[in-house]
């Protein structure tokens, strides 16, 4: 009966423009969080591609995603589609951030134009998704990911579960487009306990110590083009093809009629358009960590480089205990592993498969940087039962961080490494515990005794001269040392045993305070004998002189 | 213009900015471009029977300098130009006024209603947008760097009213036939379509009236009459 007043080409449209709104809609959020600036040309003739008038281009594996999602539905009352944002760090936590919800109620418009009114205004809407993408906290943290982190997404259909947002998450509404079958709403559910912290700590906290593990620990060759360009396209290269969208069918030319000002045409034909798949270049930018060791040890897999993923601040009073630490998602590796040697590639679908019940990574970047850091242990639970309290084995999850991040080079045992807080999967974002790096005799050394050996004293010296902050406090500490180029079988002494003995040359005497202050000492007490002693002998010093002269 | 406005049942919304002088440009510029990317379109081309097709908008990322914040704008360097050119105006006479540094610029959104000669056509307001610039001076860098993020918030709040502005589908003009089109949208554009618009600007001086009215006209057939 409530369908009775549309007629069935409107039906027909109408269904189609909510599809390709929603399918639009998702392409602009992920894209928003790839982490670059997007920039798509304006142009005056329609290509008949386009679909809204806007330019939005069609990444093929997150049209696909969303399909999947979708599974031929459409949004409908009860049947929200939603877009989930979250952000995972390189040590395998990760935490939501948003959820885009893309929902319809019942409020129908009964007198509204579904090929004119509905069409424009969606497009409006569309405008309105690419303005609010940018101005929710998580777009600053999007342009910032790489290195420490980065930004996933997951699209599902069902009921919305905003339990992951943490408590006090703020909404935001990006508006609402009634229709004859019901009203389109699209808002964001988005957390704030964490983003508006984060911000601020990636750019002005000074360095806190860390331990980054090289994402390609497990590669054979670490220092072999870390880095590489990355294309969407590349799902093709590795046997899975994303079929194009652009089928037949899915292309729209609208046309619009003026006269009478009431009457509009719209017709839908059946052009082939080609939309091109984006080439999305890697993003990953290396922090400036401006000391000079970054580079010396760059040929071991552990890099020691204070994290610019801070914490430090005042401002925090508590961990930030993450709630949805071991989600069941696995990362969808967009780059398969194929072409280097050496890592396992991952599995495509999760054991647990729900449906869409798997992430995607929203940077194009080397997709191997999750395959070992994603713990073993699974959540199997979607995201409203993650909530509850800590996750799934946490010790054991925190066990494989440990044991990587001892790696090679430690000699300490596990619970005398420094490092952040080991009970808080997100340690970079836990407030420091000072007491852990005060105690720690690797920080903060016993005072140097006065031998000449050079290895005693403080293993600051060098690397505190280096610090980008100069904050003693924050200094680096060198855990091992393995200078490149260097080979232990060439000299007696190699490089790296000559650096460490003479890094620490022990301190000239005279300098040293205790020396110094008792001769300065004697030396005033024993001036005015000395000076009796020079002015018996000025003579002899007068004619010294006569003969320089 | 506000009181011309009301009464003419032209909807009119105002946000206040208060910023550094260097973050003027770019908070006005984002507030403008984020309302005119909603008051855009693509061309419209007339076909014969009185049907038209719309061309396509593109859009496009700006990050700011002076302010931590970013924004979307259409993808049309002719707009842009149109808008910075304005901006830059309105910030000229902020400056050399020696006020306190208060002013207002004023985006209308008018459509022409064509009368009979003798009589020069209207310029019927339907939509009103006024920012009023508070430009504050600050002492040293830590209070920059705090501005620098405070406004970016400030920002993030005034781009959520304006599409909640946006999203009310109030009275927008009814599309235009062939002939009518340019008394509704700005033609002369090569790759998009706004609606005419002008542009508008006042210094307040310190006694909170306005010293300076400047209209300046950015569509070029208005002035001919």
């Amino acid at each position: 009966a409530m369908d009775s007043d549309l007629s069935s080409q409107d039906r027909k449209d109408l269904d189609k423009f909510i599809k390709f709104f929603a399918l639009k809609t998702v392409q602009v959020i992920v894209q928003a969080r790839l982490g670059e600036k997007i920039c798509t040309r304006s142009s005056s003739s329609p290509t008949g591609s386009d679909w809204f008038n806007l330019a939005i281009k069609d990444i093929p594996e997150v049209t696909h995603e969303a399909k999947k999602a979708l599974a031929g539905q459409l949004p409908a009352v009860g049947h929200s589609m939603c877009v989930e944002i979250s952000l995972k760090t390189s040590e395998g936590d990760s935490m939501e951030l948003e959820i885009w919800c893309l929902e319809m109620n019942e409020k129908c418009d009964k007198e509204i134009k579904v090929s004119y009114t509905v069409y424009n205004r969606l497009s409006l809407l569309l405008k309105s998704l690419l303005a609010i993408t940018r101005v929710t906290p998580a777009y600053r943290l999007s342009r910032k990911q790489g290195h420490e982190y980065v930004i996933l997404y997951r699209i599902y259909f069902g009921e919305v579960q905003l339990s992951g947002l943490g408590e006090g998450f703020q909404t935001v509404r990006v508006g609402t487009v009634g229709t004859p079958v019901g009203t389109i709403t699209l808002s964001c559910a988005y957390r704030i306990n964490l983003a508006f912290m984060s911000t601020r700590q990636f750019e002005r906290t000074p360095p806190i110590l860390g331990i980054i593990i090289d994402h390609f620990v497990d590669r054979p060759y670490p220092s072999s083009s870390p880095m590489h360009p990355c294309n969407y396209r590349a799902g093709e290269d590795n046997g899975a093809v994303y079929p194009s969208v652009e089928d037949s069918q899915e292309a729209c030319t609208t046309s619009f009629s003026t006269s009478p000002p009431s009457q509009c045409v719209f017709t839908v034909t059946k052009a082939h358009f080609q939309t091109p798949s984006p080439v999305v270049t890697d993003t990953l930018k290396v922090p400036v960590m401006g000391l000079a060791f970054s580079h010396q040890l760059s040929s071991s897999r552990l890099s020691c480089q204070p994290a610019t993923l801070a914490v430090g601040s005042a401002d925090m009073g508590y961990p930030v205990l993450f709630a949805g630490g071991l989600n069941a998602a696995h990362p969808h590796q967009l780059i398969g592993p194929g072409k280097e040697g050496g890592v396992p590639p991952m599995t495509s679908q999760p054991a647990h498969g729900t449906q869409a019940d798997q992430e995607r990574m929203c940077t194009p970047l080397d997709g191997v940087h999750y395959s070992a850091a994603t713990p073993s242990s699974e959540d199997t639970e979607t995201i409203s039962n993650s909530s509850e309290g800590k996750c799934g084995s946490p010790h054991d999850f925190l066990e494989a961080i440990c044991v990587r991040k001892v790696g090679a080079f430690v000699n300490k045992p596990i619970n005398q490494v420094t490092m952040a807080n080991l009970d808080i999967p997100f340690a970079m974002f836990a407030p420091k515990n000072v007491e852990l790096e005060d105690t720690n005799p690797m920080v903060n050394p016993p005072d140097s005794p006065e031998t000449e050996s050079p290895l005693q004293g403080s293993l600051h010296s060098e690397c505190s001269s280096d610090s980008s902050t100069g904050n003693t406090h924050d200094d680096f500490v060198m855990i091992d040392f393995k200078p490149a180029f260097s080979k232990d079988d060439i000299l007696p002494m190699d490089l790296g045993t000559f650096y460490r003995e003479f890094q620490n040359p022990p301190q000239l005497s005279s300098l040293s305070i205790d020396i110094g202050a008792q001769s300065m000492a004697e030396d005033l007490d024993s001036l005015p004998e000395k000076l009796a002693v020079h002015e018996k002998n000025v003579k002899e010093f007068d004619a010294f002189v006569e003969t320089l002269q | 213009p506000g009181a011309a406005a009301s009464a003419m049942n032209c909807r009119a919304e105002v946000l206040e900015v208060s910023v550094e002088g260097r973050q003027v440009e770019e908070a006005i510029l984002a507030v403008l471009h984020t309302v005119l990317l909603h008051r855009s379109t693509g061309k419209f081309h007339y076909k014969k029977e009185g049907t038209y097709s719309i061309g396509t908008v593109g859009t496009q990322d700006v990050d700011c300098d002076f302010i931590d914040f970013a924004y979307v704008r259409v993808s049309s360097e002719e707009l842009d130009r149109a808008l910075r050119k304005a901006v830059g105006e309105f910030k000229d006479a902020l400056r050399s006024s020696g006020s306190d540094g208060m002013g207002q610029i004023s985006l209308e959104f008018y459509q022409k209603k064509k009368s009979r000669w003798p009589f020069s056509d209207e310029c019927i307001p339907w939509e009103l947008w006024t920012i009023k610039v508070n430009v504050v001076n600050l002492a040293n860098e830590q209070e920059r760097q705090i501005c620098r993020e405070k406004v970016g918030e400030k920002l993030c709040e005034k781009i959520i009213n304006i599409v909640e502005v946006m999203n009310r589908h109030e009275y927008l003009p009814k599309m235009p036939t062939q002939s009518e089109v340019d008394n509704v949208f700005d033609t002369s554009l090569k790759d998009v379509q706004p609606y005419l618009y002008k542009i508008s600007y006042q210094i307040t001086d310190s006694l909170g009236t306005s010293v300076t009215t400047t209209m300046r006209r950015l569509i070029k057939d208005t002035l001919a009459l």
